[in-house]
This record gives C-alpha cells, structure tokens and sequence, in this order.
C-alpha cells in the first residue's frame, strides 16, 4: 500500500486549549478518507494543518511523501483544498476564477482556457461561466469552490465539509462527483460531521472527538461498534408480541408500545430476511420503522457520553 | 521556473486580478480620486485668492496658488489610493480565497506584490486626472517631456513605497474600518509640509516638522519638475525617504502575511 498521508503524534493548541492531542493518521492512495466528528472537535485544524495553511506544534507529517515542516512547498504542489468557507473571488467571474487559478498553476494560457471550460461543463456551471461569483447560489458556489481546487489536477485533494449547508439534492450531486475524482486515481481526505455521508463515500473512517482518534476503520468496522442499528416492529396486540419476541431472541421488547427493536445494520436483505420471517409465522404488526446509527450513537458508545457542540 | 520568473509570472496574474476588481468595483476608485479634486477646487475657489497674495516670492492671487497648491495635491491623491489599498487589502484577506492562495505552490508576496502593482496603475491614472482638472482650471506647468516623465516617475516612486506601507497596515488590521482609519494620517501630511503654504510661515516648532517630514522634499520635487522652482538635493532626499518607507513596509507586509492565519 503507498501511503498518500502519513502523519504521527500530530499535535496543536491554541493557547492553552488543545485542539489536536498527537494523532496518528494513513491514508493509502487513491482511497477516501473520511475523518468524522462534531463541531470543534478539531478536523478543520487538521485539514488546515495538513494543508499548509497552519503549521503544527509537533508530529511528523508526510503528504505525497513530502515532509510538510521541511518542505511545504512540494506538499502544495500535491494537493488542491476546498475549505469550508467559500475560497473563490466573488468579484470575478466563473470562468475567471478558474483561469485565475490555471494561470498560478502555470498551465499556459491556451491549455488555461481549455481546462476552464471543461470544468465548467463538467460542474454544470458552463452556463453560469460568464457571471460574477459573487451571484451564484450557494450550490454552484461549493461547486465552482471545487473546480477550482481541481485545476491543475492534483493528486490528493482536502474536502473540509464539503456538503455542510447543502440541500439534499445539491449534497447527493457532491458525493457523485467526489466518487468520479477517486475513480480517476486521486486520494480524497474529507472531513464530515455526518456519519451518512462518511459511510456512503470513504474506504476508511477516523472518528475524532476531543483532539483525539476514538476509533478507526472501514465503515462496516465501525458500524459494529456501534449496535445503535434497529428495525423497529410495533404489534396489533400482546400475543403476536410475545411470539415475536421468542423468534427475534436478541431484540429488546418495549411491552407499552407493544413493539420490538430488532438489531439490524439497516441494509434491504436483512430487513428482507426479517419480513419473510414474520410473513412465515403469520405476524401481524401495524408498524415498522427503520433506524439506522448516526453520528449520535457513534459517540454515544464511542466515548460514553452525548456528543458535545463546541464551536471553534 | 526559477524563482524569480515564478514571482514575476504569480505577480503578474495577481495584477490581472486586482485591475479586474477596479472594474467591477469602480465606487472606490471613483471615491479616491475625487476626494483630492474637491481640496483642489475648495483650495483654489475658496482659499486660492488670499493665499496666493500671501505667497512669498509670488503674487498673483488664485492662478499663482493654483500653481503652488497643485504638487501638494498630486501626492494628495497618491496618499489617497494608498490609503484605498489598506482598505483592501484588509478586505482581501478576510476572502476565502486568501488561504486557498496560500495552500498554492505560488510565490509568497505575490498577492501583496499585485496589490501593490494595481495599486501604482491606480494611482498613475488617478494622478493623471487630478492634474487634467488643475489644467482645466488654468494650471500651465512649464514642464518638458523629460520632466513630466519624471515626474510620473516620482508619484510611481512614491505610490510604491506608500502603498507597501498600507498593504502592511491593511495586514495589520483586525478590521476593515481600523485599515480605512490607520493611513489617514497620510492624507494629512501635506498639509504639515510645503502642500498648501510655505513652511517658513509655519511657527517654529511646526515648522521644523514640515521642512524634516518625507512629504516636504517630495512636494518640493514635483513642484520644481512642473514648475521650474529649485530642487536641490530635494530629489535625493526624496528618493532616500521612498527607498526607507517601502523597504519597511515590504518587510512588515511580508512578515504580517507570513502569519498562521489567524482562526
């Protein structure tokens, strides 16, 4: 596996808070990596920091192989960032923007041109192209912000919250094109405050909380840590109930609601397998309802309490 | 690309930038050069008639003012685009776009260095206005062409220096309205010199500030360019003082950009 980050005991304060509390990260090439937790927990400081946009207080940090003390440089050259503030000239148009950014890239002014146009085609903003920034909606804003950050193609590419204030439509829409960059070979490290969003893209996920890795993994890993996962069964009456309850024996029985919660991960087959069972034995129930974990559970049995919002 | 060609070619597109935003941004260009013209027309109008009896050495009223007073206002305006620079600037870097710039293999200063360029355009052409509308009002300047490509040459001397002095304070500034109020001193400076009245009407302490401040020896500078009065070693003096203020206003620019943004 090569390595596209490596970074060891990374450490940052501001002050006398500690942000980041000496991490361990790897993130093998050409995979998404999704480093997931709540507001303040410290992700943005990491992207800044792995960015080059801050420097650190200690650890070893490696991008592309490129030592980020001795060499930022070199790291630059590797990387595109989208942060999650708005990083284009509102002033200038779409499509000046994206030259803006090819001409630093040193692309040349012709291959400058062809480039800006491909990509405004490709984010649907070829229409958009000749207006000034400053008037795009908040979508095509984070999707010009994208482009941008992919001129120049670079290897490894920062994604710090990258659907946060997204309508659905507009996040489903990111998460496509964040899959086609990987298919194309480039190393995405993206930051979530959604459990959803790092289950339906990345390869691995850390989860961090409090300036601290609580656990990491691919995101089936992680799921199993966290049994917060049911299908929720309400029944006509008592006795179906209690046969119910004998043919699921691991699910827990809430006699008042006259339902049982079955754990589940939430995926059709199961729930399927699930149905059938019920439909074999004649089990009438009245109401069904899916739960899968999210974020809350995850810290809820990650760390032991509730997760908390600090704001930076 | 070495190094040098990378800072040239960066600064370059960082110019293209900023001469886009004057375009979509015209109000505080506009601002910036009207401010100097109506002191223009109140110096001349209202105060030009009496002054210019006062004049030593001349009289002739409002035209021997307007004379006297248009060099005072050709840096007038060179102080003001200065000041719209740390305005700015200030605005700049509370962009996004600023740390993503950052996150570039760029070269450093080049957005400070495309300020400061847009900066020196912006000030050539608003001076060049200025100096229309003292023309319009019946200033003859004796100048020949190498003196007026002189003194272009001293207001871009001067609009370099100063505008990397106000780059830095636009840096320096947690706010945009602290960046409009710091350089605003700057503005005033050639009222405390030779700009409106000759210093040696000046009490004597006063007096001692006007004839040692960097404002004096330029004003005196263009006024011998334009209107054949004597410069001396003003030019030197003037030429040591923009080499000092621009060095220092590099470095502290530099130094306030090289900073962990702040979060």
């Amino acid at each position: 596996m090569t390595e596209a980050i490596a970074v060891r005991g990374l450490r940052k304060s501001f002050g006398d808070k500690v942000v980041l509390d000496g991490i361990d990260l790897t993130v093998a090439e050409g995979t998404i990596f999704s480093l997931l937790g709540p507001n303040g927990a410290g992700k943005t400081t990491a992207v800044q920091i792995l960015s080059t946009l801050i420097t650190a207080d200690g650890g070893d940090i490696r991008v592309e192989g490129h030592d980020r003390v001795r060499d930022p440089e070199a790291v630059r050259r590797a990387i595109g960032v989208t942060g999650q503030f708005s990083a284009v000239d509102r002033l200038l148009t779409g499509e000046e923007n994206l030259i803006l950014m090819a001409d630093l890239r040193h692309l040349g002014r012709r291959e400058g041109r062809r480039r800006a146009a491909e990509l405004l085609e490709q984010f649907d903003l070829a229409d958009a192209g000749t207006k000034i920034a400053g008037t795009y909606s908040g979508g095509m804003r984070r999707r010009l912000d994208l482009a941008m950050t992919l001129v120049g193609d670079p290897r490894i590419i920062f994604l710090d919250e990258p659907t946060t204030g997204l309508d659905p439509r507009s996040r489903r829409a990111m998460w496509e094109i964040i899959r086609q960059l990987v298919a194309g070979g480039v190393t995405v490290f993206l930051t979530t405050q959604y459990l959803e969003e790092a289950d339906e893209l990345a390869d691995r996920i850390a989860v961090l909380d409090n300036g601290g890795i609580v656990a990491e993994g691919t995101p089936a890993e992680l799921k199993r840590l966290v049994p917060g996962g049911h299908i929720r069964v309400q029944f006509t009456d008592p006795e179906q109930l209690d046969i119910a309850a004998k043919i699921f024996a691991e699910s827990a029985r809430d006699d008042e609601a006259l339902a049982l919660q079955i754990p589940s991960d939430g995926d059709v087959a199961s729930l399927k397998a699930m149905l059938d069972r019920l439909e074999r034995e004649s089990i009438e129930t009245a109401e069904l309802s899916i739960h899968t974990p999210d974020l809350d559970d995850v810290f809820l049995n990650l760390t032991g309490r509730p997760r908390t919002e600090t704001e930076n | 690309m070495s190094a040098v060609s990378l800072a040239l070619t960066d600064s370059a597109t960082m110019l293209r930038r900023r001469l886009r935003h004057f375009i979509r941004y015209p109000s505080m260009s506009v601002q910036l050069v009207g401010m100097p013209i109506i002191f223009l027309l109140l110096f001349v109008y209202v105060f030009g008639g009496t002054l210019g009896e006062g004049l030593t050495g001349v009289s002739g009223g409002r035209d021997a003012y307007l004379d006297y007073v248009t060099p005072g206002i050709i840096l007038m305006s060179v102080a003001a685009t200065a000041q719209g620079t740390a305005i700015s600037a200030a605005m700049d870097m509370t962009e996004g776009i600023i740390a993503r710039f950052r996150t570039m293999a760029i070269s450093r200063a080049s957005v400070l260095t495309g300020h400061v360029l847009a900066a020196m355009i912006q000030t050539l052409l608003s001076v060049a206005v200025v100096v229309g509308v003292a023309v319009l009002l019946g200033f003859r300047p004796s100048a020949s062409v190498v003196e007026w490509l002189a003194v272009a040459g001293v207001v871009a001397m001067v609009a370099f220096a100063l505008t990397w002095l106000t780059v830095a304070l636009g840096l320096v500034s947690d706010t945009v309205e602290a960046a409009s109020n710091m350089p605003l001193p700057l503005i005033f400076l050639p009222f405390l010199g030779s700009g409106f009245v000759p210093t040696e009407s000046m009490p004597a302490g006063l007096r001692w500030f006007a004839e040692y401040q960097p404002f004096t020896p330029i004003i005196e500078t263009l006024r011998g360019l334009l209107t054949g009065t004597h410069i001396g070693n003003d030019a030197a003096i003037s030429a040591a003082w923009c080499a000092g203020i621009a060095l220092l206003g590099y470095l502290w620019a530099k130094k306030l950009y090289n900073r962990d943004p702040s979060r």
